[in-house]
């Protein structure tokens, strides 16, 4: 796949490098001479001097036929025109934009952006999963299915202790997926499970849903 | 008509004097509170520390009740951006932005925002004044 870069700081770089060794023929697009140099001094060819949001430079390296677009730089903004230039001019497939400020990824999504990687919230999850009163933290979101995987803790005072699975009021579309008991191995839960105290629970649910199903999981 | 313009720059704060001298209620928005010294004393409307990129402070400028909304920041995509929130988010009337690269400009102006370049304009303009016209 040919993949374009927007942004050779630290993220841009290390998302090559990783790129590169899976294979793929990979351009980084940076505005700064200097980092640009360290960039090829130590790869080779890959870094084009530009501007990631100007059509013509966009033009010039050949985004037409790039399979993926991905805009890492420190500024949403920035973020957001050169994928809407890579889409509108250039008709790439797939646009990926890292968000820095988490209110934007609606917005994002609007505007014809594929996907949002959203940096401050995969850093404040999983800071805040190592948090021992944090009982609720999110796994993964899966944005096209609009579903969200959450890793829940159930606390021992919980009403839901000694309640069965199919007796609970789950959200719509939320399902259980895996219990982690605090002894012994995970196991999957089916309708007769019973809840006990410290089950850490993996669960699938709508995003919309998110909240309800985290207040259900930890009622006390 | 109630105009919130983002950016106190020397056009943003000149814009703002224009529309306030003729009755309009203008708010205007800027990340560094010390481009207000550029609106003048007379100037009746509001001046608001605040980023446009960012929906909070966009709604404590009472956007929601905004006629129109104006991006002249030195940022062209930063006035893209704010004029995208202003128009798909917030359902602003009419949307104005300044974009100084005309490449871009003529890119978001296919994509339905009601755009300027000034560089166009007054490359035209200059062109125009030498040219003896």
């Amino acid at each position: 796949m040919y993949i374009i870069i927007v942004g050779g700081g630290r993220l841009g770089y290390y998302l090559m490098k990783a790129l590169i060794e899976e294979g793929h023929e990979v351009l980084v697009l940076e505005k700064d001479a200097r980092v640009c140099k360290t960039i090829t001094d130590e790869l080779g060819s890959v870094c084009f001097r530009g501007d990631g949001c100007e059509a013509s430079t966009l033009a010039e390296v050949g985004t037409g036929r790039a399979d993926m677009f991905v805009a890492v730089t420190g500024d949403d903004e920035d973020n957001l025109v050169s994928c809407q230039v890579a889409k509108h001019k250039h008709n790439v497939p797939r646009t990926i934009a890292r968000l820095r400020n988490p209110k934007n990824a609606a917005l994002f999504k609007k505007l014809g952006v594929d996907v949002t990687v959203n940096s401050t919230d995969i850093i404040i999850e999983a800071i805040e999963h190592e948090v021992p009163t944090h009982p609720v933290t999110q796994l993964l979101s899966l944005d096209e299915k609009g579903l969200i995987i959450v890793d829940v803790k159930i606390p021992a005072r919980s009403t839901l202790v000694g309640k069965m699975v199919k007796d609970l009021p789950l959200p719509a579309e939320s399902k259980l997926a895996l219990i982690i008991p605090s002894k012994g191995s995970a196991h999957v839960p089916v309708a007769h499970t019973i809840l006990q105290p410290g089950d850490q629970i993996i669960a699938i649910t709508p995003s919309q849903h998110g909240d309800a199903l985290e207040k259900l999981l930890r009622s006390t | 008509m109630n105009i919130l313009i983002m950016g106190c720059g020397r056009v943003g704060a000149r814009l703002a004097a224009m529309l306030d001298e003729n009755g309009h209620k203008v708010t205007i928005l800027d990340t560094d509170t010390y481009s207000f010294r550029r609106l003048p004393a007379s100037f009746s409307g509001t001046a608001l520390f605040g980023n446009g990129i960012d929906e909070e402070s966009l709604i404590k400028a009472s956007i929601e009740t905004a006629d129109v909304f104006v991006a002249v920041t030195q940022g062209d995509n930063r006035n893209v951006m704010a004029c995208q929130i202003a128009k798909h988010i917030f359902n602003v009337p009419r949307v104005v932005c300044r974009i100084y690269d005309p490449l871009r400009e003529e890119m978001y102006s296919a994509l339905g925002l009601e755009t300027l370049s000034p560089t166009k304009i007054i490359g035209e303009l200059l062109k125009e004044q030498i040219e003896g016209k």
